[in-house]
């Protein structure tokens, strides 16, 4: 029994080496910044532990300390984070029998993402193991790595301008792996043009929802052309 | 703010996440077969979602304004050159970061 279960979990952990060095820095500076806007390592814990979504547990800083209203913070929950419909969207298939579904599904978060849906999933005939570690392990690095953050933060005067950054890095990373691996570029170039465009037809704090719009109108323009889905 | 407040805004921000993440599997569940189109938007929306992603966070970047977004571009650049050269993602992101954090804060 245990034969089969080893080698997932190893997979597993290989897979998520990359998502822990980024949690890791990015669950550190987040953990600074709260520190730093003076919540400590409890409310780290409860964000992360709880909210798992990176770049709104940044902006959640922002709306903790400017004390918004709770349906401001809804709304604002909703524009960041509205992309999750799209990973949820194209992991019914794999997810709908999956014993442990409801944690997989709390815990898909972009990076998690990027890899339950990658090739290395697809290769195990029975990704149930794969699924469920990749998910708890990226879920305890952010964790970890925002209590560290909190506590560092504490103690160390270093400054933390800038480390925010990873989390682009992280992005651009992924986009730039996915375009090398691919051939038909249509929804990378999609994404991006209509990004820019909304950014500037609608404003840095509401172009978000238009873009989601306009690339799912894109696409779905283009679903018939031959090559598209790079199968 | 208060205590009570801030615990309420972070059950709010923590439901509406849920409920975005879960929505999907409640309007298809089980027992109905996922519609073609849902499924080809499976396949091709990560590609263009990577993008809009890496835009988002660019997002407060102005042109107009000093230094005009060069930390950006020179980050991006590393991040970018970096990757494909080496394929790395930890040192594309350490490295870029690091970079980022140095031009921010003793250059610009």
């Amino acid at each position: 029994m245990n034969g089969k279960k080893i080698p997932d979990i190893k997979k597993a952990f290989f897979a998520t080496i990359p998502v822990m060095a980024g949690y890791l820095v990015l669950g550190i500076g987040f953990g600074m910044v709260l520190r730093s806007r003076g919540f400590g390592a409890f409310w780290a814990l409860a964000m992360s532990a709880g909210i798992y979504a990176g770049s709104m547990q940044y902006v959640a800083i922002d709306l903790l300390t400017g004390g918004v209203s709770l349906i401001t913070a809804a709304l604002t929950t909703l524009a960041v984070n509205a992309r999750h419909l799209f990973y949820s969207i194209s992991m019914i298939d794999k997810y709908k029998n999956q014993k442990k579904k409801k944690f997989l599904i709390f815990t898909l978060t972009d990076e998690t993402y990027s890899l339950v849906c990658s090739d290395a999933a697809e290769k195990l005939g029975d990704a149930s193991n794969y699924y469920f570690y990749v998910s708890l392990f990226d879920y305890l690095y952010w964790i970890t790595g925002s209590i560290m953050g909190s506590i560092l933060g504490s103690v160390l005067p270093i400054s933390t301008e800038g480390i925010d950054f990873a989390l682009t890095a992280l992005f651009l990373t992924v986009f730039v792996e996915q375009w090398l691996s691919t051939k038909n570029h249509f929804a990378a170039i999609t994404g991006v043009t209509s990004s820019v465009l909304c950014l500037v037809m609608f404003g840095s704090d509401n172009f978000l929802i238009p873009t989601m719009i306009l690339i799912t109108c894109m696409l779905a323009g283009m679903r018939n052309k031959e090559g598209i889905t790079n199968e | 703010m208060n205590n009570l407040h801030s615990v309420l805004l972070i059950i709010v921000i923590a439901a509406v996440t849920i409920g975005i993440r879960f929505l999907p599997f409640w309007v298809f569940r089980n027992d109905k077969q996922t519609p073609e189109f849902i499924n080809y938007l499976g396949k091709v929306l990560p590609y263009a979602i990577m993008g809009m992603l890496v835009v988002f966070c660019l997002k407060g970047v102005s042109l107009a304004e000093a230094p005009h977004g060069l930390p950006e571009l020179l980050a991006c650049t590393v991040v970018v050159g970096l990757h494909i050269w080496k394929r790395n993602t930890s040192l594309s992101i350490i490295s870029g970061t690091i970079c980022y954090m140095f031009l921010v804060q003793l250059v610009f």
